[in-house]
């Protein structure tokens, strides 16, 4: 046959898509729907944080604000009430800061070093712990409150900063163990064998070999310790006491208190304030969801 | 000299036996392969041997010392696996120099096993770069280089072929192949692909179920398996096997209506604990007559030819019995044929058929 283009009769190339085909609109229409559906609070929130109270109560919630006023946020910072003290949700926030740093750190590096030994190290009992801890996963919260109040009390620990962060140490240590176990499982075991027969011991291999490699699961424990701690209300009620309440609690008291008028706009600014955080962590912890770190060390 | 020294070797898992009182004895400069089906036991071999296991029975003596309890790195072993293993974080230069850094060694001496190791592998360029820049055989170059800077007495390696493909394949076991003379050090090797064996291997321990079958030259497993399984491991095209029964003297063996003559046998058949035998003949001893020769050839049916470029292969059928047979790629034979075969005796292998063991 020579080189000559042949004429091609009938389909050729790409096949031709339609951009308002059926299937597209029935995706994009269910996704547009959804997505009001959970943008739509968010921007009341917002709106209404923006307008002063007069603005407020004339009940269009949907409106845009006619006059943009930052007053709420100041005042739901820096001069809401909660009881006696009128300095706003900034101290519950510097409270929640020092709760979620220390808890996440802690917890994150128990677990990852526990997660570690069950994969790799098989010792004695090995499954039998593991069992355990994961049954601790599944026992409701509130029926380890009490023993715990106690515990804590007798530690003399009942109501200060570092009880609660034990609290929370412990209580992520399940599901954090099971997360770090499972992705040391799934790497390479040949890795593991090679590192022992170059002489490394227990903690030379978790530093220099297996943490190296497990950026995306630290960052998934940490959005996941992040955001389950700072939204914590349970605990944070629990064991503190007004000075040292975290942000959570504080935002409660704040909205309901009974007193005085409903200021909608204080109460709007200070929800969107106390969840700016995880969503912060959110946004900046999506960039480092880099896969394929571990590529490379097995057949590529 | 002994160098590496297995016990009465046991290893279990749970209620399951992998190895049982297993015994092998490798000499110094030694190349061993341990060759054998998956799941046989070989691989959990070298891993006693390395101490990445924990033996349940039996010892292991490297180097004349008694190794049984000691850690992978008090061994005195270097150790190279299928999947390559590299650290995906370090350079090239940073995967040679951990282990030497994890014991200590002095920088100076560090910088010079590693260029050492580099030279030898020719991966002097690669230092600086990162695992996953590097080719297959690249990184199975380096995965070799990390085991050699332990400047060790006993080298393991563990199927570390099978990753790449057939091309660097034959590269780098012609180059295992020249190290291993170079250095002339312990070398045991797990494989499941004969050529390597047959190629490298000063001795192939043939293994099955936890047991080791045959452990010979290559020439003596090739030639003289010591039982059934054994010769239809070992080479391929495989082996064909005629069911049959042998002569009460010994010096014919009848197949259906074929009879052959044994005269030239290299073997002792008349040890068999009854007739029924099996002959086991390779491909290429199979000499293909196109006119009957009496008293010589047996008739065949030529089922299919397969050209391999080199040489033919035909697939014949005989008495019921399925035979193969090697031919030279320029002689031209016709499927449906009727073809007639002469059997090399003095090079084929007689199988008890109760103890399956060679006579």
């Amino acid at each position: 046959m020579s080189d000559q283009l042949m004429a091609l009769d009938g389909a050729q190339g790409p096949k031709p898509k339609k951009r308002f085909s059926r299937r597209n609109i029935f995706i994009y229409g269910t996704l547009i729907v959804v997505s009001l559906y959970y943008l739509l609070p968010l921007y009341v929130m917002i709106v209404t944080s923006l307008k002063g109270m007069p603005e407020v109560r004339m009940g269009n919630i949907f409106s845009p604000p006619v006059e943009i006023t930052f007053e709420p946020w100041v005042k739901a910072w820096a001069h809401a009430c909660t009881g006696l003290n009128c300095d706003g949700l900034s101290r519950g926030f510097w409270n929640s800061v020092r709760i979620t740093v220390p808890s996440v750190i802690a917890s994150i590096a128990i677990a990852s070093v526990n997660g570690y030994a069950l994969a790799n190290w098989r010792f004695k009992g090995a499954n039998l712990f593991f069992t355990i801890l994961i049954f601790g996963a599944f026992i409701p919260y509130q029926v380890m409150i009490y023993p715990m109040v106690i515990i804590l009390r007798e530690m003399g620990l009942y109501t200060k900063l570092g009880g609660l962060i034990l609290v929370h140490t412990v209580f992520g240590m399940p599901i954090l163990t099971l997360l770090f176990r499972n992705y040391f499982s799934s790497m390479p075991e040949e890795l593991f064998k090679a590192a022992r027969v170059d002489g490394a011991g227990f903690w030379r291999i978790y530093f220099k070999i297996m943490l190296p490699m497990s950026l995306p699961i630290f960052v998934v424990a940490i959005i996941l310790q992040v955001t389950g701690i700072w939204n914590d209300f349970l605990f944070g009620v629990i064991f503190s006491k007004p000075e040292t309440y975290p942000m959570t609690v504080q935002l409660n008291n704040i909205v309901n208190s009974v007193q005085g008028v409903k200021e909608y706009n204080v109460n709007m600014a200070a929800t969107v304030l106390t969840g700016i955080v995880p969503l912060v962590i959110y946004f900046i912890s999506g960039k480092l969801f880099v896969r394929g770190i571990a590529a490379g060390a097995v057949k590529g | 000299m002994t160098n590496v020294s297995v016990r009465q070797l046991d290893l279990r898992f749970g209620s399951v036996e992998v190895l049982k009182n297993l015994n092998i004895e490798i000499a110094e400069g030694e190349f061993l392969v341990l060759l054998g089906p998956s799941g046989c036991g070989k691989s959990t071999l070298l891993n006693c041997i390395a101490g990445l296991l924990d033996v349940s029975g039996g010892q292991i003596h490297i180097s004349g010392k008694n190794v049984t309890w000691a850690e992978p790195k008090d061994r005195g072993i270097g150790m190279v696996f299928q999947s390559y293993a590299l650290y995906p974080q370090m350079t090239v230069k940073g995967n040679l120099s951990f282990g030497l850094k994890t014991q200590k060694f002095s920088k100076a001496e560090i910088e010079r096993r590693v260029n050492e190791a580099a030279e030898i592998l020719q991966i002097k360029d690669l230092l600086g770069r990162k695992p996953s820049a590097l080719s297959g055989g690249q990184r199975q170059r380096v995965a070799i280089g990390r085991a050699l800077v332990r400047d060790v007495d006993v080298y393991l390696f563990d199927e570390p072929l099978s990753n790449l493909d057939a091309k660097l394949r034959t590269e780098l076991r012609v180059e295992l192949k020249r190290l291993h003379n170079q250095l002339n050090h312990t070398m045991i090797y797990v494989t499941h692909d004969q050529i390597e064996a047959m190629t490298l291997a000063d001795r192939i321990a043939i293994m099955r179920d936890g047991f080791i079958q045959q452990l010979a030259d290559p020439y003596t497993v090739y030639n003289k398996p010591a039982n059934l399984f054994v010769a239809g491991f070992v080479g391929s095209p495989g082996m064909s096997f005629l069911d049959g029964t042998l002569s009460e003297d010994g010096t014919s063996f009848t197949f259906g209506n074929a009879t052959v003559g044994m005269g030239d046998y290299d073997g002792q058949q008349n040890d068999a604990s009854s007739r029924n035998v099996k002959l086991g003949v390779r491909p290429e001893h199979i000499i293909i007559h196109t006119e009957a020769i009496e008293g010589v050839t047996i008739a065949a049916e030529l089922d299919i030819v397969e050209a391999l470029g080199s040489e033919s292969l035909l697939w014949l059928t005989s008495q019921g019995e399925k035979i193969s047979a090697l031919v030279n790629a320029d002689d031209e034979y016709e499927a449906g044929s009727t073809v007639h075969m002469e059997f090399n005796i003095g090079k084929s292998s007689l199988f008890d058929t109760k103890t399956e063991k060679r006579l």
